[in-house]
């Protein structure tokens, strides 16, 4: 039993409370990237007592919209208070908004606009090389977000300037908005693509296992000279059957009905996690 | 005629502060030879960032080296860092609030016969409606100086456009008046006010000479902080003036003749004359032979105000 697998199902009440509470979030996207976020949060050098940090690691959430799981991380890690986020959230004047924004601890960079993170990472990472200092730098991209030229544009830079203290990690969950990635602009062999930009790709087979992404983290960390992408299998909507692999899901507001449903579910499987 | 163009003394001084102090990083899309940065990219190469032709890109990571405590000067032709780029000005400089200057070179026509893909006839317009960005246009070549040795002392973000070619001295080497933030006075008088900004600077002082030589007592204003524009320095100035003449080098809605007029109708009503680009691509030309066509030259200038005049 992982107890970071077993959290990751507390985390998505939270969540689930969070986007009930304010009436609206991208539920699906959230609970695909929750072990993500999750692993790093656990594995990356910062505290709350020194958000500031110079020598903090840094991460930008690029898919803005699943700020939620963003939200139920940082408090998981003392940088929020969770209750005050269920309250707040979406709420007249509240600084809980559904996208990221640097006025909260712990958040670096304003996103919700698809295609930024990856180059603001670019300059972070530059930012470290030219201070020598150590740390790492992380962003987590939608597969759908890919679309965006300037992903490309940052791919290059990154590819480039050899940045081994840069890691992307992109939520292949497969679904966008409007349905299947592939029907609605396709990837095709995205390992290829970023291996052609001079990156080192990992394709995690289940990126919602997160020994699977521990030992990626791993190996992006000891990987010299060249920028490593993450491309994590995952499952959008991730903890419930009644919201798995539905792109409907994407930000659909749960009913009382699904909500109750959707609890149930979270506890059954955070229940078979213990009992692994 | 004076020979160093604006671009050369943002280099000179970008030079003597990264010197000084190795925060300070230059950041350019395929642009350091338009820039004048070449010599800055060979003397501090580990303080400068070639991005390519990627004008998005160069804003987004100039915003992710000043989040880590670079200040960062990200320096591509106006026409493209201020509209191809915009979403990454307003997202990661302005509303994450990082130290990002954005410096538009090569601006308004000064691109000639390159055509409208090359002219920013629009950045001031665009760049003022972003909450939090700063809008300058220096005149001339001492003003560029005083005002890149203010920006190298803040910390918030902000758009510069600079022309392309040598331009008239406005000010005397040794007397240049710059408070950052306030206008400056290029003339005093009592019938009217001329208030321009960048290049049309001088052409204003030159039009308000001809105009007080001919007997009609004209003010003359330099705004080169179109935002925040100073609006206790224009009332002051707009004070019992009969009409005020605004001339920018930049299309009509939403520039300096814009924001002018919102000021004065809302706090000293009278009629504001906007002397700027056309609503279209402008003619081919150099920017010297443009501005004549247009009118936006110091006797051209002097005539609207004597039409108007005639016409009170």
């Amino acid at each position: 039993m992982n107890a970071l697998a077993v959290k990751a199902y507390d985390l998505r009440q939270d969540v689930l409370d969070i986007i009930v509470s304010g009436g609206g979030g991208h539920i699906g996207g959230d609970m695909s990237s929750m072990e993500i976020v999750l692993t790093l949060y656990s594995r990356m050098n910062v505290s709350p007592e020194k958000p500031k940090d110079p020598d903090r690691d840094r991460f930008v959430l690029s898919k803005g919209h699943c700020v939620e799981t963003l939200y139920a991380v940082l408090a998981d890690r003392g940088f929020l208070d969770i209750g005050e986020v269920k309250s707040r959230f979406s709420k007249f004047g509240s600084e809980y908004i559904g996208h990221p924004h640097n006025t909260l601890p712990g958040i670096e960079m304003n996103s919700g606009s698809l295609g930024h993170g990856l180059s603001v990472c670019v300059g972070m990472a530059l930012a470290g090389r030219m201070d020598r200092r150590s740390y790492r730098v992380y962003t987590l991209m939608g597969d759908g977000e890919l679309a965006e030229g300037s992903v490309w544009e940052a791919a290059m830079a990154a590819g480039h300037y050899g940045l081994d203290n840069l890691c992307a990690v992109i939520d292949r969950n497969h679904l966008q908005i409007s349905g299947n990635t592939e029907d609605v602009m396709g990837h095709h062999d995205l390992h290829a693509r970023f291996a052609s930009f001079d990156w080192h790709v990992i394709d995690v087979a289940d990126g919602n296992d997160v020994d699977q992404l521990n030992a990626a983290f791993d190996e992006a960390e000891g990987t010299k000279g060249r920028p490593t992408v993450l491309i994590a299998n995952t499952v959008k909507g991730r903890g419930s059957p009644i919201m798995e692999n539905k792109a409907g899901w994407h930000h659909h507001l749960p009913s009382a009905e699904e909500y109750e449903r959707i609890k149930a579910d979270l506890c059954a499987r955070k229940e078979a996690l213990l009992h692994e | 005629m004076n020979k160093i163009a604006n671009r050369a003394v943002m280099c000179e001084v970008l030079k003597e502060a990264a010197a000084k102090d190795r925060d300070v990083v230059v950041l350019c899309s395929d642009s350091r030879g338009s820039a004048s940065l070449t010599s800055f990219a060979e003397t501090f190469p580990e303080q400068f960032v070639e991005v390519g032709i990627a004008e998005q890109n160069l804003v987004s990571i100039a915003a992710g080296l000043a989040s880590c405590g670079k200040k960062a000067f990200a320096v591509s032709p106006a026409s493209f860092i201020s509209t191809r780029s915009y979403e990454q000005c307003k997202v990661d400089c302005a509303y994450s609030d990082t130290n990002v200057k954005l410096v538009g070179i090569s601006g308004g026509v000064s691109y000639g016969a390159l055509g409208m893909t090359h002219h920013s006839a629009q950045d001031i317009a665009a760049m003022s409606a972003i909450p939090g960005m700063r809008v300058y246009l220096p005149s001339d070549r001492h003003q560029t100086r005083k005002l890149f040795e203010a920006l190298l002392t803040d910390r918030q973000t902000a758009y510069i456009r600079l022309g392309r070619n040598p331009v008239e001295d406005t000010y005397e080497e040794g007397n240049v008046p710059f408070e950052m933030n306030r206008a400056t006075v290029l003339a005093e008088g009592t019938d009217v006010l001329l208030v321009a900004c960048g290049e049309m600077v001088r052409p204003v002082k030159d039009a308000a000479e001809i105009l007080n030589r001919e007997g009609i007592s004209s003010g003359a204003l330099d705004m080169y902080c179109v935002k925040p524009l100073d609006r206790e320095g224009l009332l002051e100035a707009a004070k019992g003036k009969k009409f005020i003449v605004t001339a920018e080098e930049h299309a009509p809605f939403g520039g300096l003749g814009s924001m002018v007029a919102q000021v004065i109708a809302a706090n000293d009503p009278k009629r504001v004359i906007n002397l700027a680009l056309p609503d279209a691509p402008v003619i081919t030309g150099t920017s010297a032979e443009v501005f004549a066509h247009y009118g936006l030259t110091g006797e051209g200038i002097a005539k609207t105000v004597r039409d108007a005049w005639s016409r009170l």
